[in-house]
C-alpha cells in the first residue's frame, strides 16, 4: 500500500526482506546503511535479541531522490527468520509494496529456504497478496561459501515465476549484489505504481 | 493489490494539520503525530526538531500491530488505546477509524484524563477527513474508468536508474 502525499509531494514505499533464519537479511540492510550517503538515510533500527538475532524487525528509511517531482522514500524492513516468530512476520508484511526473498545458498539450508518461501506465500496470501503479482525479487546470498548450490539448481527449487534472480555476498567488503537487489525491487515497485489501483 | 493506496491531497492535508494543531493546544501536549498503520508518517505538529520522526512512526506502527495481534489472541477486537508512562514524558496512542494511528506525547503540564478527552474529539474530526479522502479516491477511480491516474504513469527506466546514480 503505497502512500502518495500530494500535499508534500512525497511517495513512500515499503520493502520487506524475507527468508530463513541467518540467511543475511539484516546483513543486507546493514550494508545499505553503511554505504548510503548520511543525508539520504535515517537511523537503522534493530529490534534484536542479546545474541543479535532479529526479534521483531529491522528498519531502515532511505530517501532516494526525485521521480517526476515526487520525493521517493523507501522503508526497508526485515522479518525475524526463525520459524517460531511467525506471528511477527505476518505483522511486518502488512501494507508491503515489494518483497525480497533472501535465500541461503548453502546446501544444508535448502530445506529451510523452501520452508520459508512457502511460509512467505501463505502469509502474503493471508494479507490478500499473490506472490506472483506483487513486486518480488529472489536473492541468492552467500555465493562465496564452499557448499553453495549451483544457481540453476537453486532457481529450479525456489524461483516462482519470472522474477529477477540476483546473486549476492551481503557480508563481503563490496556487498556484492546488495544494491542490485534493492534496485531490482525498487524498479518493480515504481513500475507497479504506473498500473496502480 | 489488496488495499487501495493512500492518497493525500492538499485540502485534506491542511484539515488534518489544523486538527492536530488544535489537539496539541487543547491537550497541552508536546507533540501530536499521525501515522498510517503501515508506519508511514502522515503529519506531525509540535516540537519535532530533535526527534527521529521516521523511526517514531515505524516503531509506533510495529507496536500497534503487535498489540492488535495480542488482542486477537485473547479474543478482543482491538485495544484501541495504548498508553506508555515515562518518568518525564508519556505517550498516548490511539487508533482512528481503524485506519490511522494518533500519537500524543505529553509531560506533567498535561494529564492522561485531559489527553483522552481531547483525543476523543480530534478522532471524530480526523475520521471525517479520512472518509472524505476515501470518497475522493473512489470517485476519481470511477471517473477514470477504474484506474486511478498515477503521477508515475509515464515513469521510465531512466527515471528509476537516476535514483540510484550516486
Amino acid at each position: 500500500m503505497t502512500f502518495i502525499n500530494y500535499a508534500s509531494r512525497e511517495i513512500n514505499c515499503k520493502i520487506v526482506y524475507y527468508g530463513p533464519g541467518l540467511c543475511g537479511k539484516t546483513t543486507n540492510l546493514q550494508f545499505i546503511y553503511e554505504k548510503t550517503n548520511p543525508n539520504s538515510k535515517g537511523k537503522l533500527i534493530s529490534l534484536a535479541t542479546e545474541t543479535d538475532r532479529t526479534l521483531f524487525f529491522d528498519f531502515l528509511p532511505l530517501e532516494l531522490g526525485n521521480v517526476r517531482g515526487f520525493k521517493t522514500r523507501f522503508h526497508l524492513y526485515t522479518v525475524p527468520g526463525q520459524v517460531f516468530y511467525d506471528a511477527s512476520r505476518k505483522l511486518i508484511l502488512k501494507g508491503v509494496d515489494g518483497v525480497i526473498f533472501v535465500a541461503d545458498s548453502q546446501r544444508e539450508r535448502m530445506d529451510a529456504n523452501v520452508e520459508s518461501l512457502r511460509n512467505l506465500e501463505q502469509n502474503l496470501k493471508a494479507q490478500g497478496y499473490d506472490i506472483r503479482s506483487i513486486p518480488y525479487v529472489l536473492q541468492l546470498n552467500k555465493r562465496d561459501l564452499p557448499s553453495a548450490v549451483p544457481v540453476d539448481e537453486m532457481k529450479a527449487k525456489l524461483a516462482i515465476d519470472n522474477e529477477p534472480v540476483l546473486e549476492a555476498i551481503a557480508a563481503s567488503e563490496e556487498g556484492m549484489g546488495v544494491f542490485d537487489t534493492l534496485k531490482a525491487v525498487a524498479k518493480l515497485v515504481l513500475q507497479d505504481l504506473t498500473k496502480s489501483a | 493489490m489488496a488495499t487501495t493506496d493512500v492518497v493525500m491531497y492538499d485540502e485534506e492535508f491542511n484539515q488534518i494539520k489544523t486538527i492536530l494543531s488544535k489537539l496539541r493546544a487543547d491537550a497541552n501536549a508536546k507533540l501530536v503525530f499521525l501515522v498510517d498503520k503501515n508506519g508511514q508518517q502522515i503529519a506531525a505538529h509540535g516540537n519535532i526538531d530533535n526527534l527521529d520522526t521516521t523511526s517514531l512512526a515505524s516503531l509506533t506502527a510495529g507496536n500497534v500491530a503487535a498489540t492488535d495481534a495480542l488482542a486477537k489472541l485473547i479474543g478482543e477486537k482491538e485495544f484501541s488505546v495504548l498508553f506508555h508512562e515515562g518518568e518525564r514524558d508519556n505517550i498516548h496512542i490511539s487508533i482512528v477509524g481503524l485506519r490511522v494511528i494518533l500519537v500524543v506525547i505529553f509531560d506533567e503540564r498535561s494529564s492522561l484524563g485531559l489527553v483522552r478527552l481531547r483525543v476523543k474529539k480530534a478522532s471524530q474530526d480526523l475520521n471525517g477527513v479520512f472518509e472524505s479522502i476515501m470518497q475522493k479516491v473512489e470517485a476519481e477511480k470511477a471517473h477514470s474508468g477504474g484506474s486511478f491516474e498515477s503521477p508515475f504513469a509515464e515513469i521510465t527506466d531512466e527515471d528509476i536508474d537516476s535514483l540510484f546514480s550516486e
